[in-house]
């Protein structure tokens, strides 16, 4: 019996996705460094005690010359080591919890429309080429300047942006799929609609949403950024794009303050995006060669 | 043609979309509209508010503010920025052409670099060229696009100064003639629309060699080999013709990421386009402006997807007469 449960556990698709996503190399490296920036960013947030606005030495201290500030300071005097450990956490949480909202709308809205169809479809998919329309950042940043910036503005903001493709992406799935057979046997056995779409086609449309779930972390990842940058984040919370937007005026003076927070974001994007590439891999062996 | 008068009071029904959202969202803000309209920092007196309340009618019902609104915006008043103490219009009108220079042009350099990247690596797909791709696709999506600007900026600032760092002319050469001028503006835009590019540059590669590799195992293109056409012929002429349709189609998708992009970077190198403009108004919550500028630059993505719509219809026959 547990041989065979074996056998049955090693064909699962997420096993078997698992097993290749193993063996990519870039996408497992990706992996290895996202792990180590999420536990960076939760040590910075809980254990770190260190202010990073607090000013603690000269300005502008040049990187590896003060053993206690081996990034330097910034153009207050700031420790560039505090700003990136405790600025992770702004980041990454409104990264992450953007994607959520965008998957919630985007999948919603694409199972409606490509589900029922119609009118249904008609109507959503509209309201879909509408926002696509509306330039993404600049709504965003419409949005967080009417509505106060604090971290859940800013992760609705992007959310409200970002669904359209997710929304579209997850209509061309359920189109596909509601017209295959185990979808109408569900339905001949009786299955109502909100079971077909969720327990039946979801699941089966899976592999491609969380591929583009993980992009959408990166895409919201520097969205946030963007708008720090532009000093439109929540002030109260250090972030690696409000970093480099308080030292912009000074870059020529000091390229440190404005370049290691730069490689934190590039880092953390990086890295999201080799675990969607091995992701996309994993579940469409066959896409591979390209 | 009935297809394009189609499409073109499709894109009208989107832009009216807009207007109506613009409303809505003034409405949505907390506090008087009449005081969002005249901006924090408008230092707003009690007549202002009057007049604006007037102006705006917002006395009235909402349907009938909401017709006001609408048929201001359609007769191209898009109400006064009391920041710059201009009319939104006019402000627009200055901004808008810099910034349609820098798209357009990080556009093309963008898909031709990135088209001509993604052939060659097409050819060999297991080759160098191959890899390179795929890897500076991936570096490029994950660059913050502000911050490639800033590292660009202290590169060529310093280190090597040929190119400007710094806003669209020099003030020396303001009077100068039309052609050392175009020279000028086309030197400060060097940087901007190279920092614009990179990203898109990237995707169009890797999405080209997708579509190449695809179009490749064609049976065409093993007959066109067998006639004995040159390669590049067989590259450029008949694979690309056929690979060109998928990248369109993103070409006009990514226009609107494009103007969002634009964005950060006109904040960056200071130049004075609508995205600059956008990010002043928004520090001094000019309300009047910011709606201006989501306008138009909605309009800009509108009139770009009805540009790669008709093209389409060009580049692949098979859809001329169809509507």
């Amino acid at each position: 019996m547990s041989d065979l449960e074996k056998t049955l556990r090693a064909q699962s698709p997420m096993a078997e996705a698992w097993r290749m996503f193993r063996r990519n190399i870039p996408a497992m490296f990706g992996l290895i460094i996202l792990i180590m920036i999420i536990l960076t960013t939760l040590y910075g947030a809980f254990v770190f005690t260190g202010d990073p606005y607090e000013i603690v030495w000269a300005p502008h201290e040049p990187p590896l010359l003060t053993p206690e500030f081996p990034l330097g300071t910034d153009y207050l005097g700031r420790d560039i080591i505090a700003g990136l450990l405790t600025g992770g956490a702004p980041t990454l949480a409104v990264g992450a919890s953007a994607a959520i909202i965008t998957m919630v709308i985007g999948i919603t809205l694409g199972a409606f429309a490509g589900y029922y169809g119609g009118w249904v479809d008609t109507l959503l998919m509209r309201i879909t080429e509408f926002f696509q329309v509306l330039p993404a950042l600049l709504f965003a940043m419409v949005l967080v300047t009417l509505f106060s910036p604090s971290l859940i503005t800013i992760a609705i903001a992007i959310g409200v942006v970002s669904w359209p493709q997710t929304a579209r992406l997850t209509r061309a799935e359920f189109l596909r799929i509601k017209e295959l057979e185990y979808v109408t046997a569900a339905r001949a056995i009786g299955a109502q609609n909100g079971l077909i779409m969720w327990r039946v086609i979801i699941p089966n449309a899976a592999p491609p949403l969380i591929v583009s779930a993980t992009l959408t972390v990166g895409v919201a990842i520097l969205f946030e950024a963007g708008l720090s940058f532009l000093g439109l984040g929540d002030p109260n919370k250090m972030s690696w794009g409000l970093m480099i937007g308080m030292n912009r005026e000074y870059i020529l003076d000091a390229w440190w303050p404005v370049t290691f927070p730069g490689l934190a974001i590039f880092l953390t994007v990086f890295s999201v995006s080799l675990v969607g590439d091995g992701l996309n891999d994993a579940f469409n062996p066959k896409l591979r060669e390209r | 043609m009935n297809y394009i008068l189609k499409r073109l009071g499709y894109g009208l029904l989107l832009m009216l979309g807009v207007v109506v959202l613009n409303f809505f969202l003034i409405r949505l803000a907390p506090g008087d509209p009449a005081v969002v309209i005249a901006g924090e920092m408008g230092g707003a007196t009690e007549e202002m508010l009057e007049s604006i309340r007037e102006e705006y009618g917002l006395n009235k019902p909402l349907l009938t503010q909401l017709w006001i609104y609408v048929s201001s915006v359609a007769q191209g008043d898009l109400g006064e920025s009391f920041f710059f103490n201009q009319p939104v219009s006019k402000l627009i009108a200055l901004r808008i052409g810099p910034t349609i220079l820098l798209v357009i042009v990080a556009q093309i350099l963008s898909i031709v670099i990135g088209v001509f990247l993604g052939v060659l690596a097409a050819r060999k797909p297991n080759g160098i060229m191959s890899a390179f791709v795929s890897v500076f696709a991936t570096i490029g999506y994950a660059v913050p696009v502000f911050w490639t600007g800033i590292m660009l900026i202290i590169l060529f600032a310093s280190t090597f100064p040929i190119f400007p760092v710094e806003g669209m002319q020099s003030v020396k050469l303001r009077d100068a003639n039309i052609f050392i001028r175009s020279l000028d503006i086309t030197h400060h835009l060097v940087l901007p629309a190279f920092t614009l590019a990179i990203i898109y540059l990237a995707q169009y590669a890797r999405l080209s060699r997708a579509s190449m590799l695809e179009v490749l195992g064609a049976d065409y293109i093993r007959t066109a080999r067998a006639k004995g056409a040159s390669e590049r012929s067989v590259l450029f002429k008949h694979a690309l013709r056929n690979a060109a349709l998928p990248i369109l189609t993103i070409a006009g998708l990514q226009f609107g990421n494009l103007i969002s992009g634009a964005l950060l970077v006109e904040t960056v190198y200071n130049w004075p386009g609508m995205g600059r403009l956008a990010f002043d108004s928004i520090l001094r919550r000019d309300y009047p402006t910011i709606m201006g500028v989501l306008f138009f630059a909605s309009a800009m993505v509108v009139i770009a997807n009805l540009i790669t719509d008709l093209s389409y219809r060009l580049a692949d026959p098979r859809l001329r007469g169809k509507s």
